[in-house]
């Protein structure tokens, strides 16, 4: 699941990018925008009004389709304060305490339960070259790392997959559904959302399965903890006003590219 | 290197790609020789930039440390852009007593972009105490230290920053022992520190030990004009600005899907593969360019209600829908933002300036005669760097004499991160230091 939270790289490019690309099909918004842009009478006309600028037929290739965007602008709003008072002084605290070396063995550690959920979603792709990958990882990994405190694999240059249940239902064919903030957790969207579900629970059965009760019980604390740690996303600091249609439209390019990687 | 890291390459790949501004070319004579920088095409090296093995080698982890400062404390800021309050920089301070150093960044570039991160690197391990500063143009600066809201004023930017550079110092001057300032600057970061260095004449807070000017623009409105008529090279014009850049995603994305182990030279494989004419580059640096002005100017349009693309008197709160604003804002030119907006919003602080005059006046032959005279600024600048007019290199050459390091190639700063480059850099500020 957390992957999801959006990764620090990106926002850098959606600094830059202001906005662009890939135009989804649910798109006669745009005339309902359009519609709702020509200016309520009683403010002063602007310098340059989108009457006269935009062209009445232009297709903005950056739109996603997002009928909640209200909610989710919120939801991204509480995010934010969540990271400023209890998400990031806890991570602060982790940097702080946790040697380095301890960090990474703990992110190498989650990171191979990873590389078992691309396992399982190859098979349900029914692909078997990321099968192979994803399970050769794992066998290295969990033996010679150490029960995937090393991450021997990546060393020995093998290449790791990252495939989730979202994933499998778009390669399937199955919709994104309208764009979704999730609490907590950051950009997604319905299809996706709802493929945390299965992977969650995959994670969940297999460390069941291999941990002691004390570790099993705050393995979802440390796993969420070591997510945060390593993603360099802060909600509002590109500074600009265009930053949520810009952090949107990446998160849905970058997810569609994914589905077809 | 997996593809565990390419959503990171891919991304840092567009950033870098995305954050380069400026355009056009120049002649000269090269005064390096047996310059290795491997790109000779301007537009290549200033998308590309440095490809693997020929970067610098830095420490990966210097201790940078983010820091907020409220500049203005009594502002209050309209709900769209609440959290623009505080302006965000970073320093990374030595253990023991050493010179100190303040980057600016380049247009529409935050005081952590990738060159100033770089350049930290690099100073930080010859020594020095950096501390990194955001361009007036990044939409943090705007909000949060900019007075007027309405920037690429050079006097008003360079006091803007000149004040926040003091209170900086304020913060630090019980903390750590600082042997000498200096100041840094690449791009429209560059131009600024002209300005800075020529009020800091006035002021002495500082007394910069040596200035360093990397790639600056001679007359911004020129700089500025080249990039805005770039997107004029998207094949078909502005209005096929869609088939040009879903060409580009989808370009991004065969690479994305096919490369399982690109390295560290993402940018590299990607414009090889993607086989860009100089005139796509011309346009994707043209886009790039107008997408960060687009944010900053909607900010200062917010910040200043002057109703620019948003209605005056129009208050948006920070959940407003923005889509239109946003439409807007991308057909419009920075050219556009000084004639409708920068020149009327100033025009009454000088109201016997034409508007030729103003626009004149934002060039740094309005501060030839210091920067002539003034020893400590030197500048490293390219022979090829497109945001330069024809003609416009001679200008380094005929102010600063000696002081001008032009090399042959490498775009706009597209060899900034390059191994001679870096040296050179370094070797400004502790060349005959104590």
């Amino acid at each position: 699941m957390n992957q999801l939270i959006l990764r620090g790289s990106l926002l850098v490019l959606a600094l830059s990018l202001g906005a662009c690309a890939s135009a989804p099909e649910q798109l006669p918004e745009a005339d309902a925008r359009a519609d709702a842009l020509a200016q309520p009478a009683d403010y002063p006309e602007p310098v340059f009004a989108a009457s006269r600028i935009v062209p009445a037929d232009s297709i903005d290739v950056t739109s996603v389709y997002d009928p909640w965007e209200g909610m989710n602008k919120r939801i991204y709003n509480f995010n934010y304060h969540f990271d400023q008072w209890v998400f990031l002084p806890v991570v602060r605290g982790w940097r702080a305490v946790v040697p380095e070396p301890a960090r990474v063995g703990v992110h190498n550690f989650f990171e191979n339960f990873r590389d078992v959920r691309t396992m399982a979603n190859s098979i349900l792709q029914a692909s078997p070259s990321k099968l192979m990958q994803s399970t050769g990882r794992v066998l290295v990994n969990s033996t010679i790392g150490l029960f995937g405190l090393i991450d021997v694999a990546t060393s020995m240059g093998m290449p790791k997959p990252d495939e989730d249940f979202g994933q499998t239902l778009g390669h399937w064919g199955v919709g994104t559904g309208p764009y979704l903030v999730l609490p907590l957790l950051g950009p997604s969207n319905v299809r996706d959302g709802v493929g945390l579900y299965p992977d969650f629970m995959l994670q969940n059965y297999v460390q069941n399965d291999l941990l002691a009760q004390p570790v099993r019980a705050t393995a979802f604390l440390f796993d969420s903890i070591d997510t945060r740690s390593n993603t360099s996303f802060r909600y509002y600091e590109t500074g600009s006003a265009f930053e949520y249609q810009t952090v949107r439209w990446l998160y849905t390019t970058k997810r569609e590219l994914d589905v077809e990687k | 290197m997996t593809n565990a890291n390419l959503p990171q390459r891919l991304s840092a790949g567009l950033c870098t790609l995305l954050l380069v501004f400026f355009a056009a070319f120049a002649s000269a004579t090269a005064t390096v020789e047996n310059y290795g920088y491997p790109i000779q095409d301007r537009f290549v090296a200033t998308v590309v930039g440095t490809p693997e093995g020929y970067e610098a080698e830095l420490p990966k982890d210097i201790p940078m440390k983010k820091r907020w400062l409220n500049v203005f404390p009594e502002r209050h800021l309209p709900d769209l852009i609440w959290y623009g309050q505080e302006m965000i920089y970073s320093e990374a301070l030595q253990d023991r007593p050493a010179p100190l150093i303040f980057l600016i960044a380049g247009t529409g570039a935050a005081y952590n972009g990738g060159k100033n991160t770089n350049m930290a690197r690099a100073f930080y391990k010859a020594g020095f105490h950096v501390v990194s500063l955001s361009s007036p143009t990044f939409p943090n600066f705007v909000t949060s230290a900019s007075t007027t809201g309405v920037v690429g004023h050079a006097q008003r930017d360079a006091e803007d920053l000149y004040r926040v550079m003091e209170m900086i110092w304020k913060r630090l001057e019980d903390k750590i022992e600082v042997t000498s300032f200096n100041l840094t600057g690449y791009s429209l970061g560059a131009f600024n520190s002209a300005y800075v260095s020529h009020l800091d004449e006035q002021r002495k807070s500082f007394n910069f030990r040596k200035v360093l000017l990397i790639n600056p623009p001679v007359s911004l409105y020129n700089s500025i004009s080249l990039l805005d008529r770039m997107t004029q090279n998207i094949p078909g014009g502005e209005d096929n600005f869609n088939q040009f850049f879903n060409k580009l995603v989808q370009a991004f994305s065969k690479i994305y899907k096919e490369e399982d182990d690109i390295g560290g030279d993402f940018l590299y494989q990607a414009y090889k593969a993607m086989n860009l004419q100089d005139e796509e580059l011309a346009a994707l640096i043209g886009v790039s360019f107008r997408m960060s002005s687009s944010s900053l100017v909607f900010t200062s349009d917010v910040m200043t209600d002057f109703g620019y693309v948003k209605p005056r008197g129009l208050a948006l709160d920070r959940y407003a829908d923005l889509t239109v604003y946003n439409q807007v804002m991308r057909r419009l030119g920075f050219t556009d933002y000084y004639h409708d907006f920068f020149y009327p919003f100033y025009k009454a602080d000088y109201p016997d300036m034409s508007r030729d005059e103003f626009i004149s006046a934002i060039s740094l032959t309005g501060i030839a005669d210091y920067l002539r005279s003034s020893e400590k600024i030197t500048v490293m600048h390219n022979e090829n760097d497109i945001i330069l007019e024809p003609g416009e290199i001679d200008f380094f050459n005929e102010v600063f004499g000696e002081r001008a390091t032009i090399y042959p190639y490498g775009g706009h700063c597209g060899n900034i991160n390059y191994k001679d480059n870096v040296a050179h850099m370094v070797a400004t500020f502790t060349e005959g230091a104590q």
